[in-house]
This record gives C-alpha cells, structure tokens and sequence, in this order.
C-alpha cells in the first residue's frame, strides 16, 4: 500500500493561507506531475490536473476538489516591533498564545503568538480569554530589524513541525485540508494501474477557507459532469462527541445533505459495503461548511458527493488525523473513479433517496 | 583537576541549547540533573545528589579566610502530570507549577521519559458556542492526547515540547526559566576564580515552593548567597492610553539585580557590591522593580541561621509559557557580571 505520510509532513510543512497558496500549489504540483497527463492553474490559483480516461471520443469528467489553502494570520499593525493581527479563516484565539508562526514578510521571519501582560491590556479585556486584536507576535528582532522585514498586510502562517503521533496518527498544522490533498494524492496513484473510462480532474482548489472561490471558479472552467468534494470532518475528542463528530481511525465519512446527491452518496455506500471500507454517515443538513455548497451551484448544477477524513482540533495548530483513514479515503475514491461507467450521468435518478 | 579558564560565552550559550532541550518538571529534575553532573564532575572538589535531588557541588579555592559563596540555579520547569487515561490516547492532566490555562490549548508537548510527542488540543471553533470563546478554557476542560496508541501512565510528567532556537538577538525556548540560570552557573563552576570557595547548588523544586533551595542552603551554610533566575519582563507596549508602569524589567538593558520582592528582602551590601562591580567593569544592569514574584533567595536568606543574598536574573518576556524570549546580550553581562562578582569578593563586604 502506499505510504502517505512522508508526502502528508511535506504538506503540513508547506505554507499556503487562504488567498496566498503558492507555496502548497507547487509542492502539490510537483507530486501529481508524472500521476496525471496535464497541469495548470487556475486564474485564482487552484491547482488542475487532468488524468485522461481510456474511453473513446469525448468522455465525461469528474472533478475531485480538495482545498489546499490553509488558515491563518494577516499582520494589522506594528507597534515597538511587536505585530498585531487579524484572522485568515476562523480562528479560536484562545489556541494562539504560544504558537509557533511564520511571518511572510520581505523573507520568512520565525516569530511566536504571546499572551501580552494582562495589565497591558484595556481594563474591559482583562479578564477571561484574550481576544484577537489584543494578542501579538514576537519576532525576537528588535524594532528596527522588524521595520526592515514585516509589513502590514503580511500573511502568517502556523509553524508547528509535523509530529508522528502513537497509533499511526499525525499531528500538526493545516491537516485541514492537506490531509484530503493527500487522499486524492493516494487516488491518483492508484488510478496509475486501474483502468478509468472518464477523465478525472484532480483540483487543489484555493481560498476555502475565506471564499469557497477557488472551488466555484475551478467548478465552471472545467465543467465537469460530477463533483467529489474531500474535505476534513469532526473527529470525537475532548469537547467534541455530538452527532457531528467521528471516530478517528474509523474510517472516511459520506456526506448526506442538501449540497450533496442522494444518488452518489446511495452509490458511495454500496461501494464501500464491497470494498470492504468503513464508512459512516456525515450530516449536513444546510451548508456543507465545504468546496460542495459551492461546486453544486457551478454552471446549471453539478451532482456533488463530499467524503470527509475525522480530524482532532481542527482549526488549531495541533489537528490530528489517523493516516489509514486518509488512505481509505483515497482508495475509495480511485474504486468508484475505475467503477465509473461511460453512461453513468444517464442513471441518476431522483427515486427512492434515503441515508440507509 | 582542570585549570580555571576564562568564562566562555559561547560554552554557556551552548550549554543553554542541551539544557532547554532536557525536560525537568518539578519533582523529576533528572535530565538536567544528568547533565550538571556530566558537565561537572570533573571540576568539583565535591559533587553531591542530596536527598530531594539537588546536586550540590563544591569547588574549593586556595589561600586563607575564603568566603563560602553559595550560587544558586534552580534545575526544575513548570509541566504537567497526567493524572487519569481517557482511553483513545486522551489524559487527565493537573499542572505543576505556575502556568496560565490560557498558555495551554494548541500546543505540542512532550511526556515521560521518551518525550513521546503529545498535543494538547481544543474543540474546533466551528462546535464553540459564541459565548464560550469568551471564556479562558480550564485546564480541567482540556487532555494530553498522544494519538490513538498512546500508552502513558498515570503519574507520568510531561511539559511544552523542546524548542530552542536563537534568532538574531534572541534567545527563544521554552524553560528559559531557570535553564538559564544553570547554563551560567555550570561555566562559573568552570571558571570559579580562586579567592573564594564556590558552593553551587543546583536546585530542585523552585517552582513548587522553592523547596529544594531551603535544604541546599541548610547543607552549605554559606557566607552569602546569589541565587540565579531568570525574571519576567513585562515589558511590553500598553494596548491603552498611558505608560507601561508595571514592568520589571526591560529586555536589553543589561543583568536585573533585585532588592526586594515579595519573598526577600535582598541583603544592602550584596546589592551595592553588584553595582559597584558593574559600574566598575562597565557592565550594563538595571534594577528588578520592587514587587511580587520571588526567587530561591527567599528561601536561602532564611536558611541555616540566615545567610545574606542578592537575586541576579537575565530578564526574560512570556515566563512558563511554551516559548519564552530573552537576549543574548543579557545572558553574556549576567555572566560577566556574576564572574567579575565572584572575583572581587571578599569578607570586607559583609562587614559593612
């Protein structure tokens, strides 16, 4: 089987906030480059990558679309060397102080998010947690030497090394959503020796976290016939055991929900039921919160499925996720994409939808 | 025995890097404990583990009427121990020492003797109500998760994972309280001139009441005392209208001596000899501003049938936190400040 999880450190090595995914895109791109027949970008910056299919003449397409972008920080003021901020994404600020950061200025300055002196702070912010606008970076460079390399307007990214954790898990930051660039990464291998009638587009779509933008606009150039979104989910954790969350190390989970076709997913479950994958049932009742809500409204509407990888603390710069569901989302995806008959688009129907 | 070489800098500085590596949480100081040990065994008169786990090493100096200079530096840094399993790899964990619950969700630590790698994490803010990020999360809320094979023990210390690194002119790492004070104390052992005799103590349990710097001072029944710390700046810009008046001290501005806080009040003639001997060798200092906060001296002071001290800290920014800051520069004149001390002292003083 293939072995993931070097390529998963790189990626949560990698920077690429939301807006700013240059640096994720190429590492990506040099990963899927001898995996797929052509690669491009996006006018935004989503990544495309076209692996042809086997069949004759003009063949459907499928889009897989995992957002490569990644939360974090953009720098709003500097005082005395210190850099204020605000959010790229949604942010807890209470997970911030002590974070390791890395400022994209002028070049990469390392730095940390601090807790100021409470007395520092407005008599009103003093008690309870620091909120955002209070919080600051420390460069360990003096004044002068900060003016030299940091602006405002400067992205920051999250700085915590990738940790192997006990049970093959991985920890870090940005898992949200490399983990799932890293499933379609295991798809796209393991399309290299399965045969697939359609052409499958494999997009690292940029701006999620802020926009859904990247994923609409990649949606409407390359047209596709049908839309799998991979995206993280909850996993069960501490503060998190309600009927959005997940076992992690259980398995992908299949989205059921308005953004998402009751066909595809009645299609995933019985693939999974072959092949042998465990699956559970993800609900979104409105807004998926994925690239999904955005794709099924591209063009006059695509059929979209989303298959989410359980993650530990997401949006925070310790995420975890355990390795095997990330390649069990992969391979699912690579046996429905090889399963995908010319004249699938014909069979969806609207009869007979349920979750079971 | 070695000779008595000059104080090295770069040796000390190097010295840091290993000790913040090391993790010693109050109660289990034995991987810094190893490495004074290992540092200094050749170079003491006397090298001792007492019975709470402080090394206790004498380095003896020639000629009649030495002072028995006792340095002290406390080896021990705030952490955790887990205190019940979960089960999935999640911990219960209680905090040692002084640390801000709001310093520790988000973070990557380390636990038990193979420092496996540990996170402490937090609900995902999609599943936070509103309400509740306005509040500090408790410790009692949040868990050590070592991954789904996890298999740690109850009892089992831990603390923010190991990350020194020195940028520009800065030194940043987690346990700069008190590393720093053993990394200067080691190359002054090294370095002991030999008009005194050097008594270091490097202590444990500071953190947690500064308990091993009673027993050590208790043993040495010293002339005088420095105990070696490393103090909380405050220093940061006020996010009001007005001037930061609570700082203790500012980065840069040279080795803080004390004169008084909540635990000591520092012995007058100790205080006048440091700035006598800086304005003398033209070394930078400041004074810690009178206050809260204590160090080891306060326990020294009434040690044995009391014993003269001075407080001498390298200030440092976000104390017991994953990631303090302190200067480079600080460290150096704290070390030659604290050298050219232990060379110019002599009976005279305490008979002032």
């Amino acid at each position: 089987m293939t072995d993931i999880a070097p390529f998963l450190r790189s990626l949560m090595s990698v920077s690429g906030v939301s807006g700013y995914e240059t640096p994720a895109a190429d590492l990506i791109a040099g990963k899927w480059r001898p995996l797929v027949d052509e690669i491009s970008k996006s006018r935004l910056g989503s990544l495309h990558a076209l692996k042809r299919g086997s069949g004759k003449g003009k063949r459907p397409s499928i889009m897989i679309a995992t957002h490569m972008d990644a939360i974090g920080l953009i720098v709003t003021r500097i005082e005395e060397g210190f850099l204020f901020f605000d959010e790229i994404g949604g942010i807890d600020p209470r997970i911030l102080p002590g974070t390791p950061v890395v400022v994209h200025g002028e070049r990469d300055v390392p730095g940390v998010v601090v807790l100021p002196p409470i007395r520092s702070l407005p008599e009103q912010s003093r008690s309870g947690a620091v909120d955002l606008p209070h919080l600051l970076i420390d460069t360990g460079l003096l004044p002068a030497a900060v003016k030299g390399a940091v602006r405002v307007g400067d992205t920051v990214s999250f700085d915590t090394p990738p940790v192997d954790m006990a049970g093959e898990a991985l920890s870090g930051h940005s898992l949200d959503n490399r983990a799932s660039v890293g499933a379609l990464t295991v798809c796209l291998e393991d399309l290299q020796t399965k045969a697939h009638a359609w052409d499958v587009w494999a997009v690292a779509t940029a701006q999620e976290e802020e926009t859904l933008g990247g994923a609409a606009t990649s949606a409407f150039q390359l047209n596709p016939d049908l839309a799998v979104v991979i995206d993280v989910t909850f996993a069960k954790g501490p503060g998190a055991n309600g009927w959005q969350t997940f076992g992690m190390g259980k398995g992908p989970v299949l989205g059921w929900g308005a953004n998402l076709h009751p066909f595809l997913y009645r299609r995933f479950k019985e693939l999974a039921e072959r092949v042998e994958i465990p699956v559970s049932l993800d609900l979104a009742p409105a807004h998926s919160g994925t690239d999904a809500h955005a794709i099924q409204v591209a063009r006059e509407g695509i059929p979209t499925m989303l298959i989410g990888i359980p993650l530990r603390y997401m949006h925070t710069p310790v995420e975890m996720i355990a390795v095997k569901d990330v390649l069990r989302a992969g391979r699912l995806l690579a046996e429905f994409i090889s399963g995908l008959e010319p004249g699938f688009i014909s069979e969806i129907t609207w009869e007979d939808e349920s979750a079971e | 025995m070695p000779n008595r070489p000059p104080v090295s800098d770069a040796a000390a500085l190097r010295n840091l890097a290993r000790l913040c590596r090391a993790v010693a949480v109050s109660g289990d100081e034995r991987e810094v404990r190893q490495i004074v040990q290992e540092e200094l065994k050749s170079h003491a008169d006397e090298l001792k583990v007492d019975a709470l786990g402080n090394v206790l090493v004498t380095r003896k100096g020639r000629g009649r009427r030495r002072l028995r200079v006792m340095l002290d530096a406390h080896m021990d840094e705030v952490g955790f121990m887990l205190v019940a399993e979960d089960g999935e790899g999640l911990y219960e964990f209680k905090v040692i020492g002084g640390i801000d619950a709001r310093n520790l969700a988000g973070k990557q630590v380390v636990v038990g003797k193979d420092h496996a790698p540990g996170v402490i994490g937090a609900k995902p803010i999609h599943l936070a109500k509103s309400d509740e990020l306005k509040h500090t999360i408790s410790v009692d809320a949040l868990r050590i998760d070592l991954g789904p094979g996890g298999k740690a023990m109850p009892g089992d210390r831990g603390t923010f994972v190991p990350n020194f690194r020195r940028v520009g002119p800065s030194l940043m790492s987690k346990s700069l309280d008190d590393r720093i004070g053993v990394a200067l104390l080691i190359e002054l052992v090294k370095a002991s001139p030999p008009g005194i005799d050097l008594l270091a103590a490097f202590t444990v349990q500071e953190e947690i009441g500064l308990r091993g710097a009673k027993v050590a001072g208790n043993y040495f029944e010293p002339d005088l005392a420095i105990a070696i710390d490393a103090t909380p700046a405050n220093d940061l810009p006020l996010q009001y209208e007005g001037e930061n008046t609570f700082y203790n001290t500012k980065l840069g501005l040279g080795p803080a001596i004390y004169v008084s806080n909540s635990g000591t009040l520092d012995d007058p003639r100790l205080v006048r000899f440091a700035t006598k001997t800086a304005e003398r060798a033209g070394i930078p200092y400041q004074f810690r501003q009178p206050g809260g906060g204590g160090t080891n001296a306060g326990a020294i002071q009434r040690a044995a049938a009391g014993v003269p001290v001075v407080s001498i800290s390298v200030p440092h920014r976000y104390t017991h936190s994953a990631m303090s800051v302190s200067r480079v520069e600080d460290f150096k004149n704290t070390l030659r400040l604290l050298y050219e001390m232990l060379r110019g002292l002599s009976p005279a003083i305490l008979k002032r």
